[in-house]
């Protein structure tokens, strides 16, 4: 249980997905304007990436093994974009203006590095089923979690009172530096 | 290598299955959109932003194909209704769709005729009177949408602004004024 739960505090906060493994950064900087979008879109990446991690792991043992073990970045993909496929019909059932608002990122989740990486971290690290699939929803929720951090951050810059030069992106870009700064500061709480 | 095809292939057809099946299963009915604005739009169906009715401007503005802030009844409060629906930011009211002062429609009851014309005309039922009797204006009920002033053949019709005494006085929306930095 506790193996368990330090799988989900390390993926969380000490080895953040976005902040320390500088994975997914195009939703990061894309859909973090509006603290709403931002939400939405965590949500969407949590159940891609949980799903995610679920089935390579069942793909990578049961279909490919270690003879086919070359398909492994092919297969991955193609599951990933179908697992996208049905996220996106379920969204643009469920709540037609969160589909508006994710627009193109929604099947950009698709090209989401951080969605790839995790299955192919999970087997680097020879993770069992349990340990992948919370290494994916651990993961997800660390991507969540600093979505919407800097999405609240970025609500906020809009109002401040930002010199010329600094204006749009480039503010954004300094405040995650900052921010990657800081969560490089949870290194020290797994022992 | 075959079984590196049949790997892919079965995957392959695997993920088909279930995304054509999920395809049909969740199948979106017209575009569930649309009915989210349209219960914000104010239903009176006036036609000053533009298009036939509040149904269609909704449609267009789902499609992208209208602005936000067409819908002078809806207010300021409307479009930011909108925005917030549609993930949009606030725009102001263009030119010549602000809202008017709030008015209300007068029939002189001396010209009317009864000719029901208006009668037809109002979108909300505001209108009390039979043909060949004289008309008036259920003045709580008029949203002062100006529709019922062109089919009146003998102009008998004028709008009066309401105005502001104890009864109907509110608070006016905070503006905030967003100064330039120096």
């Amino acid at each position: 249980m506790t193996e368990y739960l330090l799988i989900i505090v390390s993926t969380v906060f000490v080895n953040n997905i976005v902040m320390v493994k500088i994975l997914g950064l195009c939703p990061f900087m894309g859909v973090s304007k509006k603290l709403e979008a931002a939400v939405g879109m965590g949500a969407a990446t949590t159940f891609v990436l949980t799903l995610g991690s679920g089935a390579s792991y069942l793909i990578e043992h049961y279909l490919l093994g270690p003879d086919l073990a070359y398909l492994t970045t092919l297969s991955f993909i193609v599951v990933i974009a179908g697992i996208v496929q049905f996220t996106e019909m379920v969204i643009q059932k469920t709540s037609p203006s969160l589909y508006q608002i994710l627009g193109i990122y929604l099947p950009l989740i698709t090209t989401n590095c951080a969605v790839l990486g995790i299955p192919l971290l999970n087997v680097q690290a020879k993770h069992d089923f349990m340990e992948s699939l919370l290494f994916g929803f651990g993961g997800a929720m660390g991507f969540t979690l600093v979505m919407i951090l800097f999405a609240g951050i970025r609500e906020r810059l809009d109002g401040a009172d930002v010199p010329g030069i600094f204006k749009g992106s480039a503010i954004a870009m300094i405040t995650a530096g900052l921010m990657s700064l800081a969560f490089m500061g949870f290194s020290g709480l797994v022992k | 290598m075959i079984a590196a095809l049949w790997v892919m292939i079965g995957i392959a057809l695997f993920l088909g299955a279930v995304l054509g099946f999920s395809a049909i299963k969740f199948k979106v009915q017209g575009n569930p959109l649309v009915d989210k604005i349209d219960a914000v739009l104010p239903q009176t169906q006036c036609g000053q932003c533009g298009f036939p009715g509040c149904k269609p401007y909704a449609t267009a503005i789902a499609a992208g194909e209208a602005e936000i802030n067409q819908c002078p009844p809806g207010g300021e409060e409307g479009i930011h209704k909108l925005a917030d629906l549609l993930g949009k930011e606030f725009v102001p009211f263009g030119e010549g769709a602000k809202p008017k002062a709030k008015s209300v429609a007068f029939i002189d009851e001396s010209t009317c005729i009864g000719c029901t014309l208006c009668i037809q005309a109002c979108p909300v039922d505001a209108i009390l009177g039979a043909a060949k009797q004289m008309h008036t204006i259920i003045a709580s009920e008029c949203t002062g949408c100006e529709l019922c002033i062109p089919p009146c053949p003998v102009d008998c019709i004028t709008m009066l602004p309401i105005d502001e005494d104890i009864t109907n006085w509110k608070w006016r929306y905070p503006v905030i004024a967003i100064q330039e930095a120096a």
